[in-house]
C-alpha cells in the first residue's frame, strides 16, 4: 500500500528579552544554578505577575511577519500540573485566545516550487525551569533560572507530508525569527525547540491516521531522521496488523530512533482556566500599525530585492536571503566591491565553503565583509587575477592585515607590464613549436594551453587577457 | 487608652498624652494577658513593635505627623512580612519566613504604625468560624465558648478585645464583613483592584481584597488612606485615583437612597438580627434617607457560583505548596509522587483539602462547562443585579449574617458553613465594596449591618456608616466578659 505522511509542527521559541515574562529576573543562557531566580520565579506565597510587554511586541511583529491575526484581546490561562521544575504548580500560557492567531508560511520545495503551510496559532506562554538528574546521587536539583523565560509556541496545521518539508519549514521559521530578531533560535542550546506530530494514512485518504509527538529533537538533522524514523516505525506497525497508538515519544539521537515517553496512560488533563492574576493583553490598531513599520526587510522582499537591484538569479538570491546576516554581509561586499555578481558569487561559493568547513557563523568569520570586497575590487581593477585572489582570500583567514597589504607583501600583484609580458610570451612561442603551428593551422583551443604556459611561467601573476591577446597578435 | 478608637489615639499621641512605646507596651501587655484565652495572635512580636514604636516617637519629635504614627496595628498572618514568620494558618507554611513584605504591611510601615503580630486566621482563609486553622481556633471576646467568625477571626477578636488598634484583614466571600459582624466592630472591604494583593497569600485570586477591621468607619477611612491605591506589582490593582476617604465622612445623608434588598430579609435571617437592621434602618430615615426595597433576583445562586469560582482558583493557586522550594516537607520521601501526596495530606487540613478537590473536580474536562463556565454566568448576571439596582439607589443595606455568633464546633456539616456567607459573597462576586458596623446586642451578641456600595464609592460607605456611628453607639461597646484593662 501507499502511504501518505502528515506532520504538524509545534515549536518554541524563547523570546529574546532582558527579563522573564513575568518578572524582572535576568534570561541570560548560562549562569550558575538559580542565580537568575527571583521570588516570583520561585512561587513564593502572594508575589503576583506582571507582564512584561517587550514580549507582546516580539509575538506581534512575528504574527505581522506571517501575515497573521493578531488576537486584540489575548488571555492567558493557567496550565496545571505539577512538576518539581514547574514552581507555581501551572504554567501560564494562552489557550482559547492567543495573541498570533492564523497565518502562512512560504517554504520552497526541493523541485523549486512553492507550498504555502498554515500556522494554527502561535501563543506566548512561559518557560519551566530544568530537572538535573546527574550528580545528584539518586536525587534531583532543580535550577529554575530557565523558569519564567518568555516563550512562543508555534503551532503549524498538519500540512506537511514529507521530513524535507518540515525542515524547509523549520528553517523558514528560523530564518524569519531571526530576521525580526525577536529569538536566538538556537536548536543546540534550547532557544528553539521543535515537537513533531506524525501520522499516516493511506495515499488518498482524507481522515487522519492516528498521530505520535516526537519530542527532544534539538537540530535540523535530527528533525529529518526522527521523523523519517517513526514514519517507518508507525509504516511497519500497520502493515504487521497492529494500530498506532496515541502517545508521546522521544527521539534518541544517539541510536537514532524514537521511544514511546508515556506509556498508554490517559492524557494529562491540564485543567485550563483563565489567569486571574492578569488582565487581558488588549491591543489597538495603533500599536499593530507602528510595530508594521518597524518590521525589517523580510526574506521574501529581499530576494525580489536581490534579483531586481543586483540581477541576481533566483537561485542566488534565494541563498543569500536566507540568513539576515549573510544578506547584510553580501550587500556589504557588493558595495565594496562594486560587482553585485561577482560578490554573490565569492560569498556563496568561497566564503559559505569556508563557513562550512570551520563551522562557523558568519559573525565568527575573519574575512569581514569590506576585506572581501576590496579583494574582489582588486580583480575588478585587474591588480590581481581570480585565480590569485583565491590564494589572497586562503590568506586573509590567517592574516588579518588588510587585502592590498596581503598582495603587496606576497608579491601578487599581476604583471601588466607590456615589455615583461612580450618576454613570457616570446619564450612561450619558442618552446612550443608544435602547438603554435596547430594553432596557425587553426585549432583554436590550443590558445588556452599556450596562455596557460605563459600564466604558469609568471607564477599566476600575468594578466591572462593580455596574455591572450599577444599571443594571437605574435602567431598570427 | 488601648480601648480609644485610632482616630482617638493618633490626636493623643499627637498631644503628647502619651507615647507610641507606653501605648505599644499597653497593648503588648494585654495580649500576654488575654491571648491565651483568645488565641488571637499566631505571633506576638513584642521586640520589633517596641523598636517600630521608639522609631515612631523619634520621628514625631522631628516632627513628622502621619496620621497612623506609632498605631499599634495587626496583620492577619496572610500577609508576608519580611522576617516574621507568615503562616496563613497552615501547618504548611508554619515554618516561611518571607524575605518580602506584602504591600500592604509595607505602607503601614511607612506611614509609621507598629505591628504587634500576626493575627490567626482560618487555613488559607478558608473557613467562616476561624475554626479550621492548624493553630486552634480564635475565641469570641463576647462570648468564648462562641465563635469569632472568619476567615479574619483572630484580626476580629484582637480589635473587639482591645489587643491591638487596628488590624488588617482579608475578604474572599466575607471573610472581613462576617468576623466584624460576629465581633462588633467595624470591618471594610474595598471593591476589588483598589487595595494590592501583593505579597497577601492568594486564596481565590479574582475575589480576594484586603481592607481594615477596626473599631469605627472614621479608623476604617483613616487605615483605607494608607492601604488605597495602584501598585504596580499587582496587575489588577486600579489606578484610580486615591481619596481622602476622611474627607466626606461628615456629609450629610439628606436624600441617600438606601435599597434593602428582599432576598436579604427572607427565610433563614434570624428575628433579632433583622430587628436591629430595621432598627438601624429607622436611624437613617431620621437622618433624611429614603428606603426602598430592591430586587436581587440571582442572590440565591452567589454561594453555589462562589463554591465553583472560589475552589477551582484555590485549587490552583494552593498547587505551589508542593514541598520542593519552602514550607512543610513530609519526612522522608521515596520518590516525587510519595512526596507530593504526603506532603500535601499532611500539610493542609480537611478544608482546604475539600476545596482543592471540589475545586479540580469542578475545572476537570467534561466539567468545565457545567460548573466554572457556568458559574462565571452567575457571575456576570449578579454584577448585573448590582448594576440595576445601583441605577436607583445609593447604597444597599442589609444583614452581615444570618445571626450572631455561633458556638464553637456549633457548624460540622461544610454546606451550613458555606451558607454562612448567604449576604457577603455576592458583592465579592461583582467586586463591589462592602462593609459590616456594628448594629446591635440582642442577648448580649453583637450584630453586623452590611452596607453595600457601587464600584469604587468606598468614599460613599464610609460616609454613611459614619453618620449611622455618629448616631448610635453599638460600635463603642466592648465585650463585658473581659477587663477593660489588663
Amino acid at each position: 500500500m501507499e502511504w501518505e505522511t502528515v506532520i504538524g509542527l509545534e515549536v518554541h521559541v524563547q523570546l529574546s528579552t532582558k527579563s522573564k515574562l513575568f518578572s524582572g529576573s535576568s534570561t541570560k543562557f548560562g549562569a550558575e544554578p538559580n542565580t537568575q531566580a527571583n521570588i516570583y520565579d520561585l512561587a513564593l506565597p502572594g508575589t503576583l505577575p506582571v507582564l512584561n510587554k517587550e514580549v507582546v511586541k516580539k509575538a506581534v511583529m512575528f504574527g505581522l511577519a506571517i501575515g497573521a491575526e493578531i488576537g486584540k484581546r489575548s488571555i492567558f490561562d493557567r496550565k496545571n500540573y505539577f512538576y518539581p521544575d514547574l514552581p507555581k504548580g501551572y504554567q501560564t500560557s494562552q489557550l482559547d485566545f492567543p495573541t498570533v492567531g492564523k497565518g502562512t508560511l512560504t517554504i520552497m520545495l526541493e523541485d523549486g516550487s512553492e507550498k504555502v503551510v498554515g500556522v494554527t496559532r502561535a501563543h506566548i506562554e512561559e518557560d519551566a525551569g530544568k530537572s538535573l538528574h546527574e550528580d545528584f546521587h539518586g536525587m534531583s536539583g532543580i535550577d529554575l533560572n530557565r523558569a519564567g523565560t518568555p516563550l512562543l509556541e508555534i503551532v503549524s496545521e498538519p500540512d506537511l507530508r514529507n521530513a524535507k518539508e518540515a525542515v524547509a519549514y523549520l528553517k523558514k521559521l528560523h530564518s524569519i525569527i531571526r530576521y525580526l530578531d525577536i529569538s536566538d533560535a538556537i536548536m543546540a542550546q534550547g532557544s528553539m525547540r521543535c515537537d513533531a506530530n506524525v501520522s499516516i494514512r493511506p495515499k488518498g485518504e482524507s481522515k487522519f491516521g492516528t498521530r505520535t509527538e516526537i519530542k527532544n529533537i534539538n537540530s535540523f538533522r535530527f528533525v529529518e531522521k526522527a521523523i523519517n524514523y517513526e514514519v517507518q516505525r508507525q509504516q511497519d506497525v500497520i502493515e504487521d496488523g497492529g494500530s498506532v497508538v496515541q502517545e508521546t515519544r522521544l527521539y534518541d539521537a544517539d541510536r537514532d530512533e524514537t521511544r514511546s515517553m508515556r506509556s498508554k496512560e490517559v492524557e494529562n488533563d491540564y485543567r485550563y482556566f483563565p489567569e486571574p492574576d492578569l488582565l487581558p493583553i488588549e491591543i489597538d490598531d495603533s500599536y499593530i500599525e507602528a510595530l508594521r513599520e518597524q518590521l525589517p526587510e523580510l526574506p521574501e522582499a529581499k530576494k525580489e530585492r536581490f534579483m531586481s537591484q543586483y540581477g541576481l538569479s533566483d537561485y542566488d538570491a534565494g541563498v543569500l536571503v536566507v540568513e539576515r546576516e549573510m544578506a547584510d554581509y553580501f550587500e556589504a561586499v557588493a558595495k565594496t566591491g562594486g560587482d553585485a555578481k561577482m560578490a554573490a558569487n565569492w560569498v556563496s561559493v568561497e566564503l559559505q565553503g569556508l563557513l562550512n568547513k570551520e563551522d562557523w557563523e558568519i559573525g565568527e568569520c575573519p574575512i569581514q565583509a569590506d576585506r572581501l570586497g576590496t579583494l574582489i575590487a582588486r580583480i575588478k581593477d585587474n591588480t590581481i587575477s581570480g585565480k590569485i585572489a583565491k590564494t589572497v582570500f586562503e590568506t586573509m583567514v590567517e592574516d588579518p592585515a588588510g587585502v592590498d597589504e596581503i598582495i603587496e607583501s606576497k608579491g601578487l600583484k599581476q604583471v601588466t607590464d607590456t615589455g615583461a609580458i612580450e618576454a613570457l610570451v616570446d619564450e612561450v612561442i619558442a618552446n612550443n613549436p608544435d602547438q603554435v603551428q596547430q594553432l596557425r593551422d587553426g585549432k583554436e583551443q590550443v590558445i588556452g594551453y599556450l596562455v596557460g604556459q605563459a600564466m604558469k611561467l609568471s607564477q599566476g601573476k600575468a594578466n591572462p587577457g593580455q596574455v591572450n591577446q599577444l599571443l594571437r597578435d605574435k602567431i598570427k | 487608652m488601648i480601648e480609644k478608637t485610632v482616630a482617638e489615639l493618633s490626636a493623643a499621641l499627637a498631644a503628647g498624652e502619651i507615647s507610641s512605646v507606653e501605648l505599644t507596651q499597653a497593648y503588648l501587655d494585654r495580649i500576654a494577658h488575654y491571648n491565651k484565652t483568645l488565641n488571637a495572635y499566631i505571633t506576638v512580636c513584642n521586640d520589633s513593635a517596641l523598636a517600630q514604636a521608639k522609631a515612631a516617637d523619634a520621628a514625631r519629635a522631628k516632627g513628622d505627623t502621619s496620621p497612623l504614627l506609632g498605631i499599634p496595628l495587626a496583620h492577619k498572618d496572610i500577609f508576608c512580612t519580611t522576617g516574621v514568620r507568615t503562616t496563613c494558618g497552615s501547618r504548611m507554611l508554619n515554618n516561611f519566613i518571607a524575605p518580602y513584605d506584602a504591600t500592604v504591611v509595607e505602607r503601614f510601615n511607612a506611614a509609621g504604625a507598629v505591628m504587634l503580630g500576626k493575627t490567626n486566621m482560618d487555613e488559607f482563609a478558608m473557613g467562616s468560624s476561624n475554626e479550621t486553622s492548624y493553630f486552634g481556633p480564635v475565641r469570641n471576646p463576647w462570648d468564648t465558648e462562641k465563635v469569632p467568625g472568619g476567615s479574619s477571626g483572630g484580626s476580629a477578636a484582637a480589635v473587639a478585645a482591645d489587643l491591638c488598634a487596628m488590624a488588617t484583614g482579608t475578604d474572599t466571600g466575607g471573610s472581613i464583613r462576617q468576623p466584624a459582624a460576629f465581633c462588633g466592630i467595624t470591618g471594610f472591604k474595598p471593591s476589588y483592584g483598589r487595595v494590592s494583593r501583593w505579597g497577601m497569600i492568594a486564596f481565590a485570586s479574582s475575589l480576594d481584597q484586603a481592607g481594615p477591621i477596626c473599631k469605627s468607619a472614621e479608623d476604617a477611612a483613616l487605615m483605607m488612606n494608607v492601604m488605597a491605591g495602584l501598585d504596580e506589582k499587582d496587575s489588577t490593582s486600579i489606578d484610580l485615583p486615591v481619596e481622602d476617604y476622611t474627607a466626606t465622612l461628615n456629609d450629610s445623608l439628606e436624600g441617600l437612597r438606601i435599597g434593602i434588598p428582599r432576598q436579604h430579609f427572607a427565610e433563614g435571617l434570624s428575628p433579632e438580627v433583622e430587628q436591629s437592621i430595621r432598627d438601624g434602618l429607622a436611624v437613617f430615615e431620621k437622618l433624611g434617607a429614603t428606603i426602598k426595597e430592591i430586587d436581587l433576583p440571582n442572590n440565591h445562586l452567589s454561594v453555589s457560583a462562589y463554591y465553583v469560582v472560589a475552589p477551582a482558583e484555590a485549587s490552583a493557586n494552593l498547587s505551589r505548596y508542593d514541598g520542593v522550594r519552602y514550607g512543610y516537607r513530609c519526612e522522608d520521601p521515596v520518590d516525587l509522587e510519595d512526596m507530593y501526596k504526603r506532603t500535601r495530606s499532611e500539610g493542609f487540613g480537611a478544608e482546604v483539602k475539600r476545596r482543592i478537590m471540589v475545586g479540580t473536580y469542578a475545572l476537570s474536562a467534561g466539567f468545565y462547562d457545567a460548573y466554572y463556565r457556568k458559574a462565571q454566568r452567575i457571575r456576570r448576571l449578579i454584577k448585573n443585579d448590582f448594576s440595576s439596582a445601583f441605577k436607583e439607589v445609593d447604597v444597599i443595606i442589609g444583614p452581615t449574617s444570618p445571626h450572631t455568633a455561633f458556638g464553637l464546633g456549633a457548624k460540622s456539616d461544610p454546606v451550613a458553613m458555606y451558607l454562612e456567607d448567604i449576604y457577603t459573597i455576592a458583592v465579592n462576586l461583582a467586586g463591589l465594596p462592602g462593609m459590616s458596623i456594628p448594629a446591635g446586642l440582642p442577648g448580649g451578641m453583637p450584630t453586623g449591618m452590611h452596607i453595600v456600595g457601587n464600584d469604587f464609592a468606598e468614599a460613599k460607605l464610609l460616609n454613611v456608616a459614619h453618620q449611622f456611628q455618629l448616631n448610635t453607639d453599638w460600635h463603642t461597646r466592648r465585650p463585658a466578659a473581659l477587663g477593660k484593662e489588663a
